[in-house]
C-alpha cells in the first residue's frame, strides 16, 4: 500500500499532497515538514530509500523518493510495495506529467494542482497502484480533459477561455523537470 | 433564466479562479496568512451563490488551501453539492475535494450514499470512475455496506477501465465492511483471469494485499498464482505475486519447493532489477521456510548470495541498499553464507549513505564471532565518536549492545572489556538509550559473578562522577545508568574498596536533582552501603568511623525525606529512622552490624522477563474478587513498582567527561606512569577521546577515562581498546602455551581463575578470560507455556481473517438496496446474488423420484445378493486381502515420509504434492506403474478374447461344466480387477513422496474391511428370467462400451433361443455382426437350464459420451417345459450412465498436478451430507462404482482420477469431515462432469 504521495520543492513548499489515510490538516503539514527535513538533507548520490519517518505508519513504512530539478517526489509505502517498482512508478508519473503538460516544470504543478491530482488518480487509487502503463494513463486523462473542455465551452463560451498553460512571463524557455533531473534515471525494469 | 445564467457567468468573470489564487498567494509572500483569510472570505461568499460553476470554482480553491494546511471541513456540505452536479467537470472537482478532506468523522458523508450510487451506475464511464476514485479515499463502514453490492456489480462491467477501479476499491470495502469479503471473493478470484491486464493486475493487487495480512486463508489460491506467475509477462503483476509467495511459503514449505525452480529461472532470465530482487527475496523466504535439511538447496543460497553481492557492489546506491536488506534476511538462517562476504559489509559501514550504514549494521549482528567481536565493536565505537546525528548514534549504540549481548553473551570472552565498553557508552550525549546501557550493566553484574568486583569498581567511579552524567541539560536519558550503578554498588558492596567514599557520593545534595526512581534506588542502596561500612568497622576498638557514617546519613537523608517523590520520601524516612536508632545503639556500644546486614542478606537472582506472566494461578484463587470490600480511593497504594525503569523522563545531563578531581588525578598519574611502560596503547586512547569531547569550558579537564580507584590486576587502564590488544596478546600466549603443553590447559593470566566457558567453545578455540558463570534467568515452578499473542487487536486486517473456502451461507449475502435500507434481510430478491456460488439445495423432484427408484432397486438387489452369494464371496475375500499389502507398501515409503499437514487439505495439497519426488521413490513409481500397465493390458486382452470364446460356444448339453468354466473365468476377471486396483494403491503409495502416507501408516490397520460391492445392477426381471448388467468402457476403442449381462434362469424350465435386441438411438448403437439389419436382435450364445445363470457381452458404439442415455430393449426367449414351449419376452431399459464411459486409469501425482495447473479443466463441486461411512470405504466406492483411481490420499482428503473412453480427464478432490463429504471436481467437459457428479451423488444417496 502507498500511504501518501507528496510533492514539494527544494524549500519544502508543498506542491501536491495525497494522503491515503486520514490525518488532520496539522498532522499533514507536520508530516510534510518532517519528510522534507529527512529528504532534503540527503546528498544527491545516496540511495532513494529512507526509513524512520516517524509520523506515518511506523517501522513497516519507507519513504521512497526522487529528486527532479526543483521538486521532490516522495512516496510513503509499506512493505508490500517493491522498492524498485515504486521508483519506476515515480518515473512513470513524472514522465506522464511531462507529456500532459508538455515539458513539465514546477510552475505547472503550482498552478494546476487539480490536474496533477487527476493524473495521479489514474495511476494510484486509494493507495494501490491502478495503472502503470503510461499511454493508458495519458489516454484516460486526456479523454477526461476533453470532456471537461467540451462542457466548459458549451456552457461558458461567454467567459474568458480557461488557460491551461501557464503564461511564460519571462519569455525564457522553461527547463523541464526531466531535463534538470540530477541523477540520470536508470530504468530498472524493461 | 437565460439572463440568470449570463449574470452568473459575468459574476464569475470577476471571481478568482485557482490560478489567480495561487498567483495571489505568491505575490503576497509577506502577509500570506492575511491574504488567504480574505480569500477564504471570498470563497464563503461564492459558496453562498446558486451558480454551481461558482461553487465548483470555490471548492477547487479550497482544495488548494487544504493542501496548505487550512481546515476546510466547514465547506463539506458545499463539496457534496458540487459532487452532485450533473457536469463531469464540477463533479470531478467535488470528488477531488471530498477525497482530500472527507473522513469517517465527516457527518455529511451519509448524504452522499445515493449520489454515489447514481454516479456508479452512470452511463458515462468517467462519472463512475471519478466516483470510484473519490470513494476509495473516503469510504466509511456505512458507505461500504450500502455500496458493496453496487461495486460488486461493477466488477463485471463491460469497460475494463471501470472493472479495474471496481476491483481495486473492493479492498477498501473489505477493510471497512469485512462481511463483504466472502460474498465478493469468488468474483474477485475470477478477475485474476480477466482478459484485460489492468484488471488482472488490480485483482492481483487486492488479493496480495489481503493475503499479506492473513496469508493462511489464501493458500488455496497458490496454484492459480503459480499459473499466473509462469504465464504473466507484466512485471508489476509478477512482482506482486512473487512478493505474495514470499508471504505464503512460511505457511507451506511444500509450496517453497515448487517455487524454487521457476524463481531460479526468473533470476537467471530477467533483466529487470526489480523483478530479480523480488525473486531473490522470495527464494530467501523459501529457504528460510524449508528446514536446513535440504542439502540440495545450498545452490540456491549461493545463487542468492551471489546476486546480492552483485547488487551490493553496484554503484547504484539503491541496489546496494536493497542488497544489504535482503542479505540480512539470509543471515538469520544461513549465517555462514553471508559471513564469507564480511569484507563487503564492513566496507559498507563506511559508506557515506546513512541508510546503507544502518543496513550494514543489521548484518554485523550475524558476522561476529569470539574472534572478531572486539575488533568489530572497536570499529563501531569509532563510528559512535564520528556520528553526527543522534538517530544514527543511538542506532549504533543499540547495535553494539545487541551484538555483544546476543545469545547470552556468547561471543564475549572478556567481560571486563564489555563493562568498559558500556562505561564508555555512557559518555554519549543525548542518547535515548540510557536505560538500555543500564540494564546491560545490571544484567552482566548479576549474571557474571566473576566480573562483579570489576563492575562494582567501575560503577563506583561512575557514581563518583555522577555530576558529569547528569550535567545541566534536560535532554538525555543517560542518567539511567546511575540507577544501575547505584544498585550494583549497593548490592555487591562487599567488593567495594572504599564503601565510605561511594556512600558519600550517593548522598550528595546534587542527587536530589535526579529523577525520582533513581533517587529511590540511591537511598535504598545507601542503606546497603551503610550496612557494609558498619560490618567493616565491626570489631574495631574505635567505633569512630562507624559513628561518622551514621552521622553522615542522618545529616544527608532529610534532604530526601523532603522529596516530592513518594517512593523516595518513604524510603528515606524509613531509613533515617533506622539509622537514628542504630546511632543510639552505637552510642551504647552495642554491636549492630550483623543485624543491619541481615536486612539486606540473601542473593538476588535474575528473573526471566516473562516469569511473572507464567506463574500459574493457583486453583481456587479468584484474582478479581475483593479481598476486603473496596476502601476509599485515597487508601490505594501509591507505590509504582514498575515506574522504576519504564518511565522515560527528560533527564538532566551534560556531556560525559571523565573528570577526576585533582588529588585523585595526581595519584593516578603516578600509577599510570608506572604502567605506561607495559602499556603502549594508553597514548593511543586519549587523543581520540579528546577530539570528540571538546565542549567549551571543559578543555582543561584531563580526558582520562581511567579513574579506577580499585587496584586492578590488569596492567594498564580499563579502556576497551586496550582490552582488544590485551586480549590478542592473551590469545596468542594461550596459543603458544597450548602448543607447548599440548593438552594441559593452563590459563593464568591476570590471576583470575579461568576455566573453560560453560558453553561450547568456538571453532577458533578461544578461551574466555573469565570464568563465565552465567546465571540463568529464573522461572517460576510449573510455569505455563506462554502463547503470547502479539497481534494488535486494533489492526483492521484482523477482521478480514476470514475463511474463504467455506461455502457461503444465505445470511452472508451482500446487503442490497431495498426500499428501506435498514431492513437488510431480504437479499434473495437480488439477481446479482444468484451469481454468487452458494450451497445450492437442488433437490428437485426428479432426484427424489430417482431416489425412490434406487431404493427399490436396492431392495431387489439385496435379494439378488443372497442368491449370488458365491460370487460375492470372492469379492469379500479379495478386499481384506488387499489391505495388509497396502500396509506393507506404505511402510516401504516411510523413509521419505514428511509430517502431514492440517486436515483441511484441499486442491492445494494435490497441487503441492507434485513437488519434486525424491529419486528413490520415483524409481519405485515407475516400476509399479509398469506393473500396473502390464496387468492392464493382460486384462484387456482377456476381455477381448472373451467375446470370441462366446461366439465359439455352441449350445451344448454339458451346460453345467460350461457354466463352471464361465464362472471360473468370471472369478479370474474379478481378481484381475482387484489386482489392478491394488496396483493403483501401490502407485498411490509410491508416487506422492510418502508425504501423506505417514498418516495412513497409523490408520490403515484400524480401518474396517470394505463391505462387498457390486457394479451389476438390475436390468429387468420377470418370473422366468432375471437380467443384471454392468456397463464398462472399452479400453481399446474410444467409442465402444461393453455391456455384460448376466442372465439367470429363475424358473424350473429350460430357457433357450434367447435373443437380445436394443432399439438403437442416434448416439448409441448395438454392434451387430456384419450383414445383420439395424433392427435384428443378437442371439445370446447359450441356453439356461433351471436355476443357472450365465453372462453374455454386448458391444455398443457410442458417439457422444457427455450425457447419460437410456436405450430400450427386449429379450425374447423360449421357455421349454417338458410339455410345451412358449415364447416369452422381457422389456428392459439399458441405462448408459456417464460413469460407464469412464475407465479406471492410473495417474501419477506429478502428471496430475500438471493437468490441474494447465487450466484447461472446468470445475464443479458436489456436497454430500450425512455420509456415514469410513473415508476409505467412500473412496473404495467411488473407485469401484465410478471407475476412479486414487492419486493420493491425505487424512480425510483424496485426489482421484479417471479418464473417459474418449480421453476426457476427470479429477476429483474428495474431502470428508464429520458426515459431510465435499467433492470438488474438474474435467475438460463440464456436462460430462456434471453428470458424473450426479451419479456419484446417487451412489451415496443409496448408502
Amino acid at each position: 500500500m502507498i500511504k501518501a504521495i507528496l510533492i514539494f520543492n527544494n524549500h519544502g513548499k508543498p506542491r501536491l499532497s495525497k494522503f491515503y489515510e486520514h490525518y488532520t490538516e496539522d498532522t499533514e503539514q507536520q508530516i510534510i515538514r518532517e519528510t522534507f527535513h529527512l529528504v532534503s538533507k540527503r546528498d544527491e548520490n545516496v540511495c532513494n530509500f529512507l526509513e524512520g519517518g516517524l509520523l506515518i505508519g511506523g517501522s513497516d513504512n519507507k519513504l521512497i523518493y526522487r529528486h527532479y530539478a526543483t521538486l521532490y517526489f516522495v512516496f510513503c509505502v509499506d512493505s508490500s510495495e517493491s522498492e524498485l517498482g515504486i521508483l519506476d512508478l515515480i518515473q512513470v508519473f513524472v514522465e506522464t506529467l511531462d507529456k500532459c503538460f508538455e515539458n513539465v516544470c514546477e510552475l505547472d504543478l503550482i498552478f494546476h494542482m487539480d490536474k496533477v491530482h487527476n493524473i495521479l488518480a489514474e495511476m494510484v487509487m486509494g493507495g494501490m497502484v491502478l495503472e502503470t502503463n503510461m499511454s493508458e494513463i495519458i489516454t484516460q486523462a486526456e479523454a477526461q480533459s476533453k470532456m471537461e473542455k467540451s462542457e466548459i465551452c458549451a456552457f461558458l463560451s461567454l467567459c474568458r477561455p480557461l488557460s491551461f498553460s501557464v503564461p511564460d512571463r519571462t519569455g525564457r524557455r522553461r527547463p523541464g523537470l526531466l531535463e534538470l533531473q540530477h541523477a540520470p534515471y536508470r530504468p530498472s525494469r524493461t | 433564466m437565460a439572463l440568470k445564467i449570463v449574470k452568473g457567468s459575468i459574476d464569475r468573470m470577476f471571481d478568482k479562479n485557482l490560478q489567480d489564487l495561487v498567483r495571489g498567494i505568491r505575490n503576497h509572500k509577506e502577509d500570506e496568512a492575511k491574504y488567504i483569510s480574505t480569500c477564504i472570505d471570498e470563497i464563503k461568499q461564492e459558496l453562498k451563490q446558486d451558480n454551481i460553476a461558482v461553487k465548483a470554482n470555490a471548492v477547487c480553491k479550497l482544495t488548494y488551501l487544504q493542501m496548505l494546511g487550512y481546515d476546510v471541513s466547514w465547506a463539506a456540505f458545499n463539496i457534496v453539492e458540487v459532487m452532485s452536479s450533473s457536469k463531469f467537470t464540477y463533479k470531478r472537482i467535488g470528488y477531488l475535494a471530498a477525497s482530500q478532506c472527507f473522513h469517517e468523522g465527516t457527518d455529511v458523508i451519509m448524504l452522499t450514499t445515493n449520489q454515489i450510487r447514481k454516479d456508479l451506475s452512470s452511463p458515462n464511464q468517467y462519472d463512475t470512475g471519478v466516483a470510484l476514485t473519490g470513494l476509495s479515499c473516503f469510504v466509511t463502514p456505512d458507505l461500504a455496506r450500502d455500496l458493496a453490492n453496487d461495486i460488486m456489480t461493477l466488477m463485471s462491467h463491460t469497460k475494463p477501465y471501470i472493472r479495474k477501479k471496481a476491483v481495486l476499491i473492493m479492498y477498501k470495502v473489505f477493510l471497512k465492511y469485512p462481511e463483504s469479503l466472502r460474498p465478493a471473493f469468488p468474483r474477485l478470484k475470477e478477475k485474476l483471469e480477466d482478459p484485460d491486464p489492468g484488471v488482472q493486475s488490480a485483482a492481483v493487487n487486492v488479493i496480495c494485499e489481503l493475503a499479506r495480512r492473513n496469508p493462511k486463508n489464501y493458500l488455496s489460491l497458490a496454484p492459480l498464482f503459480f499459473k499466473l506467475m509462469t504465464s504473466s509477462t507484466n512485471n508489476w503483476v509478477l512482482i506482486k505475486i512473487i512478493k505474495l509467495f514470499g508471504a505464503l511459503t512460511p505457511l507451506e514449505p511444500r509450496l517453497g519447493k515448487k517455487l524454487i525452480e521457476p524463481l531460479t529461472n526468473l533470476i537467471h532470465s530477467t533483466s529487470a532489477m526489480s523483478l530479480l530482487y523480488e525473486c531473490v527475496n522470495t527464494v530467501i523466504a523459501v529457504l528460510i521456510s524449508l528446514s536446513s535439511g535440504m542439502p540440495n538447496h545450498s545452490a540456491s543460497i549461493q545463487l542468492c548470495v551471489q546476486k546480492l553481492r552483485i547488487l551490493i557492489e553496484d554503484s547504484d546506491q539503491n541496489l546496494k541498499y536493497l542488497g544489504l536488506l535482503a542479505m540480512s534476511k539470509i543471515l538469520k538462517t544461513h549465517p555462514k553464507s553471508v559471513q564469507s562476504h564480511k569484507d563487503l559489509i564492513l566496507q559498507c559501514l563506511d559508506d557515506k549513505d546513512e541508510s546503507i550504514r544502518l543496513r550494514a549494521l543489521d548484518l554485523l549482528y550475524g558476522m561476529v564471532s569470539k574472534k572478531n567481536l572486539m575488533e568489530i565493536v572497536k570499529k563501531l565505537m569509532l563510528h559512535v565518536d564520528k556520528a553526527e546525528g543522534t538517530t544514527y548514534r543511538d542506532e549504533l549504540l543499540t547495535k553494539i549492545i545487541d551484538i555483544c549481548s546476543q545469545s547470552n553473551y556468547q561471543y564475549i570472552t572478556n567481560f571486563e572489556w564489555y563493562i568498559s565498553i558500556l562505561v564508555e557508552l555512557t559518555r554519549l550525549e543525548g542518547t535515548r538509550h540510557g536505560h538500555l546501557i543500564a540494564s546491560q550493566m545490571l544484567d552482566v553484574a548479576i549474571r557474571v559473578k566473576a566480573i562483579r568486583a570489576f563492575a562494582v569498581a567501575q560503577m563506583a567511579t561512575l557514581l563518583d562522577n555522577a555530576h558529569l552524567l547528569t550535567g545541566n541539560t534536560q535532554r538525555n536519558g543517560i542518567c539511567e545508568v546511575l540507577y544501575a550503578a547505584a544498585w550494583i554498588c549497593g548490592e555487591f558492596a562487599e567488593h567495594l574498596e572504599d564503601p565510605m567514599l561511594t556512600l558519600e557520593a550517593m548522598l550528595r545534595p546534587k542527587v536530589a536533582t535526579l529523577p525520582g526512581h533513581i533517587q529511590a534506588v540511591y537511598v535504598q542502596n545507601a542503606a546497603k552501603l551503610f550496612a557494609t561500612v558498619l560490618q567493616k568497622h565491626e570489631g574495631e576498638t574505635d567505633s569512630q568511623a562507624a559513628q561518622e557514617t551514621s552521622q553522615l546519613l542522618i545529616d544527608r537523608l532529610p534532604l530526601f525525606v523532603q522529596s516530592a517523590n513518594l517512593e523516595v520520601q518513604e524510603r528515606a524516612s524509613c531509613i533515617l529512622q533506622l539509622v537514628k536508632y542504630i546511632q543510639k545503639l552505637q552510642q551504647k556500644n552495642v554491636e549492630v552490624a550483623e543485624e543491619v546486614t541481615a536486612l539486606f542478606a540473601g542473593e538476588l537472582n535474575p528473573v526471566a522477563p516473562k516469569a511473572q506472566k507464567k506463574v500459574p494461578i493457583p486453583e481456587g484463587l479468584d484474582l478479581d474478587a475483593w479481598i476486603n470490600e473496596p476502601p476509599s480511593e485515597s487508601e490505594s497504594e501509591d507505590e509504582k513498582p514498575k515506574a522504576v525503569f519504564a518511565k522515560e523522563e527528560p533527564k538532566h545531563s551534560r556531556s560525559r567527561h571523565t573528570e577526576v578531581d585533582e588529588k585523585e588525578l595526581a595519584r593516578r598519574r603516578e600509577a599510570r606512569k608506572q604502567e605506561q611502560a607495559n602499556n603502549p596503547f594508553y597514548i593511543k586512547a586519549s587523543p581520540s577521546s579528546q577530539k570528540v569531547y571538546d565542549a567549551p569550558g571543559v578543555e582543561h579537564i584531563p580526558v582520562v577515562q581511567i579513574d579506577l580507584s580499585v587496584p586492578l590486576k590488569v596492567p594498564g587502564m580499563p579502556m576497551s581498546d586496550q582490552y582488544v590488544k590485551l586480549e590478542e596478546e592473551r590469545r596468542q600466549k594461550e596459543k603458544a602455551d597450548k602448543k607447548k603443553k599440548e593438552k594441559k590447559k593452563k590459563r593464568e593470566k591476570r590471576g583470575k581463575g579461568r576455566k573453560g566457558d560453560s558453553g561450547p567453545e568456538s571453532e577458533e578455540d578461544i578461551t574466555p578470560a573469565h570464568h563465565v558463570d552465567i546465571v540463568t534467568e529464573e522461572m517460576p515452578e510449573n510455569a505455563l507455556p506462554s502463547d503470547d499473542d502479539d497481534k494488535d487487536p486494533n489492526d483492521p486486517h484482523k477482521a478480514l481473517d476470514i475463511d474463504l473456502d467455506k461455502p457461503l451461507a444465505d445470511s452472508e449475502k451482500l446487503p442490497v438496496r431495498t426500499h428501506r435500507p435498514e431492513v437488510l434481510k431480504s437479499p434473495a430478491e437480488d439477481r446479482d446474488d444468484n451469481t454468487i456460488p452458494q450451497e445450492t439445495k437442488k433437490k428437485s423432484s426428479k432426484d427424489k423420484k430417482e431416489k425412490k427408484k434406487d431404493k427399490e432397486k436396492d431392495r431387489k438387489r439385496s435379494k439378488e445378493d443372497k442368491k449370488k452369494k458365491k460370487k460375492h464371496k470372492d469379492v469379500e475375500e479379495e478386499l481384506p486381502e488387499s489391505l495388509p499389502e497396502e500396509v506393507v507398501q506404505s511402510e516401504e515409503t516411510k523413509e521419505v515420509a514428511v509430517p502431514p499437514t492440517s486436515a483441511d487439505a484441499s486442491d492445494l495439497d494435490f497441487w503441492l504434492s507434485s513437488a519434486p519426488v525424491p529419486p528413490v521413490a520415483q524409481v519405485v513409481t515407475v516400476s509399479s506403474s509398469a506393473a500396473a500397465a502390464t496387468v492392464d493390458s493382460s486384462s484387456a486382452a482377456a476381455a477381448e478374447s472373451e467375446p470370441e470364446e462366446l461366439k465359439d460356444t455352441e449350445p451344448d448339453d454339458t451346460k453345467s461344466s460350461k457354466h463352471k468354466k464361465k464362472k471360473q473365468k468370471k472369478e479370474k476377471e474379478e481378481k484381475e480387477k482387484k489386482k489392478k486396483k491394488r496396483h493403483h494403491h501401490h502407485h498411490h503409495h509410491h508416487s506422492d513422496a510418502g508425504a501423506e502416507d505417514s498418516v495412513q501408516n497409523g490408520t490403515v490397520e484400524d480401518e474396517e474391511p470394505l463391505p462387498p460391492m457390486s457394479n451389476y445392477s438390475l436390468l429387468a426381471e420377470n418370473s422366468y428370467i432375471k437380467m443384471v448388467c454392468d456397463i464398462q468402457g472399452n479400453h481399446q476403442d474410444e467409442s465402444k462400451v461393453v455391456v455384460s449381462v448376466i442372465f439367470e434362469n429363475k424358473s424350473d424350465s429350460f430357457l433357450k433361443s434367447m435373443e437380445f435386441n436394443v432399439l438403437d438411438s442416434l448416439n448409441s448403437k448395438l454392434q451387430r455382426p456384419d450383414g445383420a439389419g439395424p433392427h435384428d436382435g443378437l442371439t445370446v450364445p447359450f441356453q439356461l437350464p433351471p436355476g443357472v445363470s450365465n453372462e453374455a457381452r454386448f458391444v455398443f458404439s457410442v458417439q457422444s459420451i457427455v450425457m447419460p442415455q437410456k436405450l430400450k430393449g427386449t429379450l425374447t426367449f423360449i421357455v421349454k417345459t417338458d410339455e410345451s414351449s412358449t415364447h416369452e419376452k422381457l422389456d428392459f431399459k439399458l441405462h448408459f450412465t456417464c460413469t460407464s464411459y469412464l475407465i479406471t486409469t492410473p495417474c501419477y501425482s506429478d502428471a496430475y498436478a500438471k493437468l490441474l495447473e494447465s487450466g484447461d479443466l472446468k470445475g464443479s463441486s458436489l456436497r454430500l451430507e450425512g455420509v456415514n461411512m469410513p473415508f476409505h470405504h467412500l473412496l473404495a466406492r467411488i473407485c469401484f462404482h465410478h471407475h476412479f483411481s486414487v492419486v493420493e490420499r491425505i487424512d480425510s482428503c483424496a485426489s482421484m482420477y479417471s479418464r473417459s473412453i474418449q480421453g476426457h480427464h476427470v479429477c476429483l478432490l474428495v474431502k470428508s469431515s464429520d458426515q459431510t463429504v465435499s467433492i470438488d471436481a474438474k474435467c475438460d467437459e463440464p456436462s460430462l462432469l456434471g453428470n458424473v457428479l450426479d451419479e456419484i451423488k446417487q451412489t451415496f444417496s443409496k448408502c
